[in-house]
């Protein structure tokens, strides 16, 4: 017994802030953001918290599930950081919603959202659950270094989450990581008066061309994996929810993979890259728009700082 | 291999890329900045010329002309 998805949801900052915002804080352009990276805009924390868009994301995956917070037997949130190094960011959610189940973090990035799904298929293999939150977020707005317009302007803040009950939608999951420094965000300097290591500057540091190249190698690698592994062709897949990282990074492997791009939805013009929320962001903006039916078969695959990936095939069982 | 036969299967390549290519216009001095390439065009080329080629290209290759390519895809093949 594993799970299916009963419900999504999502929540984004109110604040928006376009490339032309960018372009008055760093030396670019829309011009050059978009053709490079896809993205138009991006949602940043002002005066909320992590805790509170990922409640709010956590809310409405509950509503559209008919789940009660009393009825979850674990919450899992996929983080590099919520408001707090301890308590964890599930904490903060299991309170404000009210639950009273175990609640853990889950840091392996951009991929948090598929380590989650794994993690919670395996509470569900124990029996351990009727219903699993996993709620995705990220602030990372707060861990950029805003003076390099190489990086600061590819990523956002929000949070995506899903409900899962038991069932047997998922057909495949598999994870990978590569320990590398190729895309890293230091810890925050403490002050301990005996530490002689030297404190990394602050903010997200990221080769630019090696992640793209890992992003794109990764997603043909895994996907075409989970073809073969789970026998269903990519003609009979219906959606490729992938990573939104960067438009050309899913351009370019829907293109070696032969995927059409209408199986290949998009958020990253809005949202830019919300590292683990934004599989989940996606995935609920197309179950929200009514472009997933009872039957379809999803493909999600995920990749980031780590390196890690995570690749999923699972049915959709929702009207 | 004969270098003009690596150009023929590396302006099919480009082309893939560049619609605007004709054919029979590459030559090994140009420069990717000509073909208006920008720095990630120049990975996509990378990775669709080592699945070409069966080569590897380093990381950190500094391609400013066609030249540059070619010489790393003859010295890798040897």
């Amino acid at each position: 017994m594993s799970f299916t998805i009963l419900g999504t949801g999502s929540a984004l900052p109110a604040k928006t802030v376009t490339n032309d915002d960018m372009a008055k804080l760093v030396e670019t352009s829309d011009e050059w953001i978009r053709t490079r990276t896809g993205i138009r805009e991006r949602h940043v924390i002002t005066d909320e918290s992590v805790t509170e868009i990922t409640f709010t994301a956590a809310q409405r995956a509950l509503e559209m599930s008919g789940v009660s917070p009393q009825e979850l037997d674990y919450i899992i949130c996929p983080t590099v950081g919520g408001d707090w190094i301890s308590p964890s960011l599930a904490c903060m959610i299991q309170e404000r919603l009210g639950a009273t189940c175990p609640a853990v973090d889950v840091n392996a990035a951009c991929s948090g959202f598929l380590y989650g799904l794994d993690y919670a298929d395996g509470i569900f293999a124990r029996k351990r659950a009727k219903y699993v939150l996993v709620a995705a977020a990220e602030g990372l707005s707060r861990l950029l270094n805003w003076k390099d317009r190489s990086t600061c302007v590819l990523f956002g803040d929000g949070a995506g989450a899903a409900v899962l009950g038991e069932g047997d939608s998922l057909r495949y999951l598999h994870l990978t990581a590569k320990g590398s420094l190729a895309l890293h965000v230091p810890h925050a300097p403490g002050e301990s008066p005996f530490e002689t290591n030297e404190q990394p500057p602050h903010g997200l540091v990221m080769d630019g061309r090696e992640i793209y190249r890992f992003a794109v190698s990764t997603i043909t690698a895994e996907l075409r994996r989970a073809s073969e592994e789970t026998g269903i062709p990519f003609e009979k897949v219906d959606h490729v929810l992938l990573h939104q990282a960067n438009q050309r990074i899913m351009d370019a492997a829907s293109k070696k993979l032969h995927l059409p791009p209408e199986k290949v939805p998009s958020s990253i013009a809005r949202t830019a890259n919300t590292s683990a929320a934004s599989v989940p962001i996606l995935l609920d903006q197309e179950a929200r728009l009514g472009h997933l039916h009872r039957g379809d078969i999803l493909m999600l695959c995920a990749f980031g700082a780590g390196l890690t990936s995570g690749t999923a095939v699972l049915e959709w069982t929702r009207d | 291999m004969a270098n003009s036969e690596t150009l023929a299967r590396l302006e099919k390549i480009i082309s893939e890329y560049k619609d605007d290519l004709e054919p029979g216009t590459l030559t090994p001095e140009t420069t990717f900045e000509s073909l208006d390439f920008d720095s990630l065009d120049i990975v996509d080329m990378m990775m669709a010329c080592e699945d070409e080629f069966g080569v590897e290209i380093p990381e950190d290759a500094q391609l400013k002309t066609v030249q540059d390519l070619l010489n790393l895809i003859d010295k890798t093949e040897e």
